[in-house]
This record gives structure tokens, sequence and C-alpha cells, in this order.
């Protein structure tokens, strides 16, 4: 009867690898030549200061942007980008930094509709909503009342969520994403704009989805206390570069980054 | 009637006659994934078995203690079962105690095992797991976020169970052998501890036995007609003695079913769902709910807030009449069934309470005019008073004869009488059975000859029959000039007001009476919105000066009526202020069931009773609190104090003029 120490990570293969890719926009780089994995069963942070180009990755990594070179290749298949609907059937989930959810729908349906790539009778079908279809709705139903039932949002499952405060809308969100059962679950910045309370609640989460479903998770994140607890690697970019790639600890200590946080002592050559 | 036959006198017994002669019909339901589920008595007894066989298996016995943590679940009332079939004796814990609560608890009990509800409260058994020497086990319900966890003493509900069914299966001497030893269970027998939370020191073990309990809820279901077919919602906390008799005790001498809400947020919902005929809950349930309603009509259009506002009105004046089945006018009668329609009707429905046939207060006072408006609208709500050591019930008001001020006649079987200090005693068969480990403090209670005091001073009221309690019979004191002065009388006038959560009166040895208030964050709150006030935190919004002038009205209607009581008049409120921080149980200010810690109080905010006293218009204070998660922090302000003007005693000057 004893609480783990420490986070001990079975990590797997390689789930996800990115190579040397470039993506720039006119003039401007966002991403330059940055190569990293993401294996399978941990949890993975981009950190970088502002404009570092973190969400240009995570859009690279689900197809929402297309790189100019480099490779990506995913559950072993070697594309030169990826296709926003192959991410998702591949298994690739996301969340947004700024809210995507139907704001006029409730928790209830905001999750099923995570669930449309899974459903696999068409529309007349569901439209009659009889034998098979029925059958098929009470499988989902089920799947999404479980993923209620672990965020811990059953008080607020008929109520739409543009009402929700902040918080409770970024856990929908991240409900929705888990409907998806993704082998791959991208979050961009789940913590933004939580407080202390919020945020620790978002970590659980995190980590029991880690932990029961054995997702892969690749997050960006601004708050260093929470990726440094949370992440068992580290990627740091800076102006589209990589700059480090390691472990939490080693991160932290890497002068690189450092620097990169802090800016360059005035009047010293390095 | 059930269960009044002889040799039902322990819970299992009970459980096992229900499951035969109740078979089919649901013994209790838990929403779970958003839809009902419902056991039977037969299914229940079985669950119950497996579970205590397993129990058996890793090492529960007769006569140890066992602890059961966590919300109203299933599975946490069936474990109390289990337990006591093997003739262990569970000591419930408030799921929201503090580690360092709950180590006293476990410690000072003996527990030997612990059945708890999840990861939050087996990481409070392992942050005191040092200090807990006889702890052995601990069973948890929901696996979730436990998997990595060292598993050498610790074990899933499911595993339990799955032992217990297991051994029951392949060992067909075993079933025999288990209900032996349920047949071995005495009514005399000690059936469970519970810790009261205690508004000064440590909590206190009140020992009941089986028969205490039992005959208890037997005479509590005669009195109202509660048979098989009442609903309940369980959703108060499972160490709270109330919960124990009435989600427990007298479900199974009734053979009731008991419903487990999904979340504690969702119960309002869930008991609408249910239509529950039977409630019982602290004023403060029916306070919030009024609240909330006042608050929400307060937004809505002004044709409809006309309309709620006449047939409230309405409501107050005649309801109550109506409901006690009194003779009215038939045009009364028939604006009654149109308000019905149309406002009360669906305001029940609004919160589940339709099919209510009774329903209790009890704890605490509950003001007036909250009371007459839940009657008004057709509730039947009454109040009852109980304490731990009698196994609830001490009195109760009976359907038809209902005051406000008032908590009822004696309850069957038990008498009552008023000390020649003022204070409250009872003899009853719910009597319990001493304090674990305390003969002291049993013998400062509990008489000879089987007389408790409550603690608590009262009288019987000439006119009515029934008794009033006045206040903490220890917190009855005398101003200076020997005024009597009881603070929680005040504090009850005080907290009436729906912008008034919770009030401190002070003056006890003092020259006058003054009171520190936590205003209510919904009720005033939603007032700032519709003044535009503006304001970041609670400790804004109590500094405003509006804010003060709205509670000193308050205060100043308070005082009026205090003035008109001959006894009270002197005690009227001089000075008030507004505290910073909200008063909070996890600060030990409150108890977990929400009452104040004067004494506490007073010494933690000792600067402000000082600048009560010394005259000073304001006072810088600095507390420290407790958040959520454990953490301690500091909250500094600088407090206003405000004067008030008495009023000058009216019932004292008539008497002079007649």
């Amino acid at each position: 009867m004893r609480a783990p120490s420490s986070r001990e990570a079975a990590l797997g293969e390689v789930l996800l690898a990115v190579e040397n890719v470039s993506l720039s926009f006119g003039g401007v780089n966002a991403l330059t030549g940055v190569s990293f994995d993401i294996r399978k069963g941990e949890i993975r942070a981009i950190i970088g200061p502002n404009g570092a180009g973190k969400t240009s990755m995570l859009n690279v990594v689900n197809g929402f942007y297309q790189p100019q070179s480099g490779r990506i290749t995913f559950k072993g298949q070697v594309r030169t980008s990826m296709r926003p609907h192959a991410a998702a059937e591949g298994g690739i989930a996301r969340t947004f930094q700024n809210l995507a959810l139907f704001r006029g729908m409730t928790t209830l349906d905001n999750i099923l509709a995570g669930r449309a790539l899974k459903m696999r009778r068409g529309f007349f079908w569901q439209l009659i909503r009889h034998g098979p279809a029925l059958k098929e709705e009470v499988e989902h139903r089920r799947r999404v009342e479980e993923i209620i039932d672990f965020l811990e949002i059953a008080a607020i499952r008929k109520i739409p969520v543009g009402r929700l405060p902040y918080g409770l809308q970024k856990r929908v969100e991240l409900g929705r994403a888990l409907a998806m059962e993704p082998d791959l679950l991208l979050l961009d910045e789940p913590m933004a704009g939580m407080n202390l309370e919020e945020k620790e609640d978002m970590s659980r989460f995190i980590i029991d989805v880690n932990q029961q479903y054995g997702t892969t998770i690749a997050l960006i994140e601004h708050d260093m206390g929470v990726v440094m607890d949370l992440s068992d690697r580290v990627v740091v970019l800076d102006y589209g570069r990589k700059i480090a790639d390691a472990t939490p600890g080693e991160v932290k200590r890497d002068k690189n980054v450092i620097r990169a946080y802090l800016g360059e002592p005035h009047g010293t050559s390095v | 009637m059930l269960s009044t036959d002889l040799g039902l006198d322990t819970l299992p017994k009970l459980l096992i006659h229900n499951a035969a002669a109740l078979g089919d019909r649901p013994a209790m339901r838990h929403k779970d994934l958003g839809i009902w589920q419902a056991w039977t008595w037969a299914q229940m007894l079985e669950e119950v078995r497996a579970f205590s066989v397993g129990l058996a298996e890793i090492g529960l016995k007769r006569g140890d203690k066992f602890t059961i943590v966590g919300s109203n679940r299933p599975r946490l009332y069936w474990a109390m079962c289990a337990g006591q079939a093997l003739g262990a004796v569970p000591v419930p814990v408030y799921a929201d105690a503090v580690a360092d609560e709950m180590a006293f608890v476990l410690a000072h009990a003996e527990v030997t095992l612990a059945v708890v509800e999840d990861q939050e409260q087996v990481d409070k058994i392992i942050a005191v797991a040092d200090r807990l020497p006889y702890l052995a086990q601990v069973v948890y319900d929901e696996p979730r976020g436990l998997k990595d966890y060292d598993h050498s003493r610790m074990i899933a509900f499911e595993d339990v169970r799955s032992i217990g069914r297991k051994k029951l299966a392949s060992d067909p001497e075993c079933l025999r052998q288990w209900e032996a030893g349920v047949a071995a269970g005495k009514g005399s027998d000690l059936s469970v501890i519970l810790y009261t939370s205690g508004t000064t020191g440590r909590s206190k073990g009140v020992m009941l036995t089986y028969e205490n309990t039992i005959i208890s809820a037997r005479n509590a279901n005669a009195f109202d007609r509660l048979d098989q077919n009442e609903e309940v919602i369980a959703y108060l906390p499972l160490a709270w003695v109330g919960d124990y008799i009435f989600s427990y005790v007298q479900a199974y001498v009734a053979g009731y079913c008991v419903n487990c809400p999904e979340t504690a947020e969702t119960v309002v919902q869930d008991r609408r769902e249910i239509g529950t005929t039977y409630a019982f809950a602290p004023p403060r349930v029916y306070e919030n709910v009024l609240t909330l309603t006042t608050v929400r009509m307060a937004d809505a259009s002004a044709f409809k807030r006309k309309v709620f506002d006449f047939f409230i009105a309405f409501a107050g004046r005649w309801g109550e009449k109506i409901l006690d089945g009194e003779k009215v006018p038939l045009t009364v009668r028939l604006l009654y069934g149109i308000g019905n329609l149309f406002v009360y009707g669906p305001l029940m429905n609004q919160f589940g309470l339709s099919r209510i046939r009774v329903a209790y207060t009890a704890g605490e006072a509950i003001g007036p005019e909250i009371f007459r408006f839940w009657r008004g609208i057709g509730l039947n709500l009454k109040q009852l008073y109980g304490q731990t050591e009698a196994s609830v019930y001490i009195t109760a008001q009976p359907d038809g004869d209902i005051r406000a001020d008032a908590v009822g006649n004696a309850s069957p079987d038990v008498e009552i009488k008023i000390s020649d200090s003022g204070e409250v005693m009872f003899r009853s068969p719910g009597v319990f059975a001493g304090y674990y480990k305390d003969p002291e403090k049993t013998a400062e209670v509990l008489t000879p000859d089987g007389w408790v005091h409550t603690g608590d001073a009262g009288f019987f009221d000439p006119k009515s029959g029934q008794l009033r309690i006045i206040d903490r019979a220890k917190d009855v004191g005398h101003l200076k000039d020997g005024t009597v002065f009881a603070p929680k009388y005040i504090e009850n006038k005080l907290k009436f007001y729906p912008n008034i959560r919770e009030a401190v009166a002070l003056g006890a040895g003092h020259d006058s009476v003054c009171a520190m208030i936590n205003i209510d964050l919904t009720a005033v709150g939603s007032w700032a919105e519709r003044n535009n006030v503006v304001y970041a935190s609670y400790q804004e919004l109590a500094a405003n000066p509006r804010v003060y002038d709205m509670i000193a009205r308050h205060i100043d209607e308070v005082n009026r009526s205090l003035a008109d009581e001959e006894v009270m008049a002197g005690a009227q409120i001089h000075r008030f202020l507004i505290l910073h921080k909200e008063l909070d149980a996890d600060d030990g200010e409150l108890t977990r069931t929400q009452k104040l810690r004067r004494g506490h109080i007073i010494d933690r905010y000792s600067p402000l009773v000082e600048a009560f006293y010394n005259g000073s218009t304001e006072a810088q204070i600095a507390t420290e609190v407790t958040f959520e998660d454990g953490h301690k922090g500091v909250i500094a302000a600088r407090v206003a104090i405000r004067d008030m003007k008495p009023y000058p005693a009216r019932a004292a000057k008539m008497e002079r003029a007649a």
C-alpha cells in the first residue's frame, strides 16, 4: 500500500517519427529541419517560447499543414505529409488552443460527435434509428457515458457547452477527443487559462488517460511545472528549430533552453 | 408491518429476511453511466454475502472495527452490512475529512480494515499510514489511478467479492457457516460507532447497538407510516447518524428502496427522476433551494415575477391551512388549485419533490419564512429533534400539528424532561451504549438511570406543548449586566436572511452584543450583478459599503424583533462587521456538519473581537487558510465595523403600561 514514487512509463516502439520537416509561409520559416519521434505509451511535451512553432508542429502531425520538405512516419507508414482525414482515421485526435466545440450542443452531443468516425451505419439507417442502427447508437452512447464518468462531468451532461465555464469546456473537448479512442492524442495547451485547481484536475485526467487507456499523448504547454511533472520526454523548439530533446530533468539544465527562455545577457559574447 | 417478528434483531438478519419476503422488490438503485441500475433485495443479499465472505477470507473477524469512507454508493452500504454479518463493527468516516481527522478516528477506533471509495481516500490513508498501526488492509471500490500502487496491503472491491463468490461456490459448508455467523449476532451487540463532529475538541465515538437503531427505526417508520413503497435518495454523509438510520436501518426495517445519486452535483436531477417520497435534510438544503429560486425569479420577466409573487404570498396565507386539512373558503381552494397548476406544482417538480409524503428538517433551526414557504406550496415539511446519542429520534412533529418555532412532541418510547438548569434530557430505547474508550465523557452525558444530557437548553412551549430549543446549554451566557445571551438564537434570526450565510454573535461577559457576518455569495452576488456592483472576490464584495448598508438593514430588523421579546430585548446587536473570508470546515471554523466552532472562531479572530469592544471603526486581520489541496496561505484584510442603534425594549414597556 504505497503510492508510486515516480511514473515508470513502459516506453514502446516508435509510434510517430518526424524527420527533417520544414514548413514556411511565404518568407517566414515556421519550422526548419525538425526531427523527433513519439514512442508508444509516452507523454511527450513540445515546449518553446511564443512563436517557436509548437502549434505548427502539431498541425503538421495531424495534417492541417503540408510541410515543404521532410517525412512523417506514422505506424510504420512513411508519408511526405499527413492528410487530416488520414490522421483521424489512423487514430490521431486533438484538442485546440482556442476551443473548437459546438457551443449550442450539449456536453453529451459534443462528445458523441467525436464518435462520428466510428459510426458504421449510414445516414438513412441513423434516420430510421431501428435494429442495427439503434444497437450501434446504444454502444456509442455507452462509450460516451464511460468518458463522461471518467472525466467527472455527469452533472453537465445535458447542458449546452456554451454555458459552461472555460475549464469545463476544456474538459469536454478532451472528452470529444477521447471519444475517437485515439492511439495518439495531441493536446494544444490543455491548461491555458485555468486556475491552479483546474490545472491539477486536468493533469490528473491526462495521466489517467495515459495509464488507463494506454493512449500516447503529445502536448504543448506553457506551464513549466505541469510539463516537468507530466511528461516523459520533452522537445524544445525555438524559432522553428529543435534546440533540445531530452527528459524533463535534462531539459531544465540545458544551456540552450535557458538561453531561449531567458534571453542572452547583454554585453557579453557567447 | 414487516420485521416486527421476533428474532430480526440485527441488520444482516433483516437483509436475509427481506431477500426472502420481498425478493423481487428493488432494494437499491444507483445511477451509473447515466442509467439507473437496480438491485432487488435478493440480489443485494447475494452481493453482501459474497463480499462478506470475501472480507472474512482477507482477515476480518468478529469484534474487529472497520471503516467506510466515500460518497453514497451501494457498495459502501453493502460493505457495512457485509462486515456486520461477520460481527465486525463499521466506523464510517466523513469523506471530506482531512487526513489528520481521519487518522485520529481510525487510530482511536483501532480500525483494522478500510473500505474506501477511490484514490483520493487511499492517498489520505497512505499519508497517515504510520499513525495507523492496526490497519492491515484497504479495499477500494474505484480502481482508477490505483494501478501502479503497491498492492501488498490493498485490494479491489471486486476482487474481494470474487474471492467470496469462489469460496461460496467451492465450499458447500461456507454458506451454512456464514448464516450461522449471522444468526449468532444479537440485538444487544455493538452495531456501529459513529464519530460525532463535536463543536469542541476531538470527536467522540458514539456506540450504538442493533437494538438502539432498529427499535428507533421501527418507531419512526410506524410514526410516519413508512412501508416498502417508499423511495428515498441517499445523499447525506455516510458517517452521519441521520444517513445511517434513514438510508440504511429504516430502509432495512421497512423494506423500502434507497437510491444513490450519480454524483453529489446531480442530486436534484436524480431525485426528480426517482420521485422520492420521504426526505430528510438539514435546513441548509431547503434554504439553498429557496435562495436559488428567489435569485432565478429576480431575473425573470416582470409578468412572471408578478404571478410568482402573488401566488407565493397567497400560499403563505392559505397553503398551510389546506395542507393541515383545515376548512377554507371554496374560492381560496380554487385559487390555490390554479396556483398549484402554474407555480407550486412546477416548482415542486423542478426540485423533485412532487411525490414527497413526508419531509423532515433537523440538525439546526429552520427560518420561519423558509419553513412557511415550503409548507405553503404543499410540502409536508416537519421538524424533528435528534442526536447521534439517541439514534436520531428525540422529538418529531406529527402530521397536522406543525410549528416553525418548535421541534415537536416526544417520539414514541422517548421520555423527555427539562433539568433544573434548563437542559433538555431524554431517555429512550435508542440511548447509546457509551462513547468508545471514553468512560469519563460517557459518565458526563449518560446518567446511571439511563437519562442523557443533550447539552441543549430548551423548554416546553406552554401553548403547543411542543419542545422548543433555544441554544446549546453551554453557549447560553450573560452580558455584563446579567441579560441572558443566547448566541445561536440571534444567529439563526440573522441567517434567515438569504443574504447572510453564516453569523457569529458575541457578547458573553461583555457590555453588548456584536456580530460577525458571512454574506451568501450566490444571493449577494446576484444582487451585485443587478445593481452594477463590480467585485473580483468574496473579500472585495464583503467589504463593499453598499453590502454593509444592506446587511445593516437586516440587522436593524433583527434588533426590532428582538426588542419585541421580553427576555432577548437586551441582547440586541450593537456593532457588526462582515468577515473577509467564508467560514470553512477546512480551517476548523465549522464542523463537518457545518456548525460553528465558536471557541475556535473567537480565538482566531481575536483582533476583531477586541476591536468590537474598544470602539475602533476598523481592524486589521490576517488569517491562515487551508486550500482544498492542503496548501496553506494567509488572507489579510482591513475589516470595517459598523455601529447599530438598538431599539427600546417594547415588551418591557408594555408591561409597565399595563
